[in-house]
């Protein structure tokens, strides 16, 4: 008989990051053997109205006045789809702080790439959303800090910023702009959680992330503050496992337990230098946004005289922990090192001393358990104080206030 | 109480008569880099196989689940009907991933 449906059952790859992105690019030599990614995040700038205590941006942030100009970022998007990406996520800081967002926006558009615009979205009016929309953005995506207000408002530093994004959700779904919620979750929220669920169905969103917070950067300085208890954990886990079976096909819930409290590292960017890359406000290509915190590396620009194709397959920082051959013991010998690549290198570097390492994250690293104990004690009795983000590196919360 | 209208509207029990269509924010494209079709979606991409390509690309939210059916037996020559579940039960695999939605009712 002649194949029907049913013999060729047909399949729709869901991690196909990997077989995809390395797989080789016709014609181009210089991405045979770490493909180009096919997703790209870009951080227009580190200009933020907002002042997260855990942002991922590194604790020296870069001023405006480096930049990339208008011109250089359509440059570089231009590149960016020439050898093959085909998603760029604006980003920053607060990418609509950028006075072009619109303008990048169209330009990906006309490149053919599918945008999505990682905003916080205090600084945006109606009409700019809807500007937005008309240049061809195919996705919007909305940070929340929490389900109440004057909670969600303490952590972003923030008069009325949670107010300001339930605004811009709804002005998202009428201008039919599909939506996620990025929720950041930490010891101070993470009881909220269900109620962050049902707010994201409530605002109709296509999708939510709940996002644990990254221990590096200004996450680090505030991890005493941050970091949630095993029992949050436990719970958070049975409330997401409980949502996704109650909102199939309504909600879609992205959520990664964090690795402070796993066994194993996570596959921090599916492995250094091998499907992801980001461009940061000053045009440096790193393997990971919180890269720049591993003080020992050299990253090269866009302004450089080597094109980003280049600069993937060839720079030091790119090959210096790419593939498995870098690593020491344990993992050189352990049968998970091209399941998790050794964790996160940031992590390692800033809790060990030295990005060489094992991610202190991993059971078999020698600094696993000290780490672990830091964190249980930190989350039971560390201080609720927070460190705003800031150009002057940081600022300490006030006191609270009485009947707060 | 967790209240699911109005999302839950966009769910799609499919039947031979709903006419799927993509969501929004999911776009089909062919990726000329790799030489293959790829479903963009908002933090992923994914790598459809023949099959699944060749059905998501009638699913323009007109044609009905039944219709698609009879052009993909034409193409593949095999009995309509048989072929009517087989989409039905892959339709609703990618609803159910929020990828597809019924073009009737939005
Ligand atoms: S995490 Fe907060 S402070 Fe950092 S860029 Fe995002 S919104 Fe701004
Ligand atoms: S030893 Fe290294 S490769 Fe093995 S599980 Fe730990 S981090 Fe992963």
């Amino acid at each position: 008989m002649s194949p029907t449906l049913d013999q060729h059952h047909p399949q729709i790859e869901f991690d196909p990051n990997d077989g995809l992105a390395l797989l080789e690019g016709k014609g181009q030599p210089v991405t045979a053997k770490y493909g180009i990614p096919l997703a790209v995040l870009i951080e227009l700038t580190h200009k933020c109205p907002l002042q997260c205590p855990y942002c991922s941006n590194p604790v020296e942030m870069e001023r405006a006045r480096n930049e990339l100009t208008t011109q250089e970022w359509k440059r570089v998007l231009d590149e960016l789809a020439d050898i093959g990406v085909l998603q760029v996520h604006f980003s920053g800081g607060e990418p609509t702080a950028r006075k072009d967002i619109v303008e990048l926006v169209q330009h990906a558009t006309d490149c053919d790439l599918y945008t999505n615009l990682i905003t916080s979205a205090v600084l945006l009016n109606r009409e700019k959303l809807a500007q937005l929309a008309d240049a061809g953005l195919s996705h919007i995506q909305i940070s929340f800090q929490g389900s109440d207000a004057t909670k969600a408002d303490r952590v972003a530093g923030f008069r009325n910023a949670h107010a300001k994004k339930h605004e811009v959700a709804r002005w998202a779904r009428e201008l039919d702009l599909p939506l996620t919620v990025n929720a950041v979750m930490h010891r101070q929220n993470l009881d909220q959680l269900e109620d962050i669920i049902a707010m994201a169905v409530d605002m109709d969103a296509d999708r939510i992330e709940v996002a644990n917070v990254q221990y590096y950067g200004w996450a680090l300085k505030n991890r005493a503050a941050l970091m949630p208890t095993i029992a949050q954990i436990d719970r958070a886990t049975q409330v997401v496992e409980d949502a996704r079976e109650r909102l199939k096909g309504i909600l879609d819930i992205d959520f990664v337990i964090p690795d402070y409290y796993a066994e194993r590292p996570k596959k921090c960017m599916g492995g250094w230098g091998r499907q992801f890359f980001n461009i940061t406000p000053s045009g440096k290509v790193l393997p990971c946004h919180a890269a720049e915190t591993i003080t020992e590396l050299d990253f090269l620009s866009v302004r450089s005289n080597h094109s980003i194709a280049w600069i993937w397959q060839n720079s030091d920082a790119f090959n210096r922990y790419r593939g498995t051959g870098w690593m020491p013991e344990p993992c050189q010998s352990c049968a998970f090192k091209e399941i998790d690549f050794g964790g996160c290198r940031c992590q390692a570097f800033a809790l060990t001393g030295s990005a060489d390492n094992t991610d202190p994250a991993c059971a078999l690293s020698p600094y696993h358990s000290a780490t672990f104990k830091t964190a249980e004690t930190e989350a039971e009795t560390g201080a609720t104080r927070f460190i705003y983000r800031n150009f002057a590196g940081g600022t300490l919360e006030a006191e609270p206030q009485d009947g707060k | 109480m967790i209240q699911t209208a109005p999302a839950s509207l966009r769910r799609m029990l499919a039947t031979s008569q709903s006419a799927p269509r993509l969501a929004r924010g999911v776009k089909l494209r062919h990726d000329e880099t790799r030489d293959r079709w790829v479903l963009l979606v908002p933090e992923r991409v994914l790598a459809p196989d023949d099959i699944a390509v060749a059905i998501l690309k009638l699913c323009d939210g007109n044609r009905t689940i039944a219709e698609m059916a009879e052009t993909l037996a034409e193409q593949y020559s095999a009995p309509a009907d048989q072929i009517t579940a087989d989409v039905i039960e892959m339709i609703q695999d990618l609803a159910n991933s929020g990828f597809l939605i019924d073009g009737g009712k939005s």
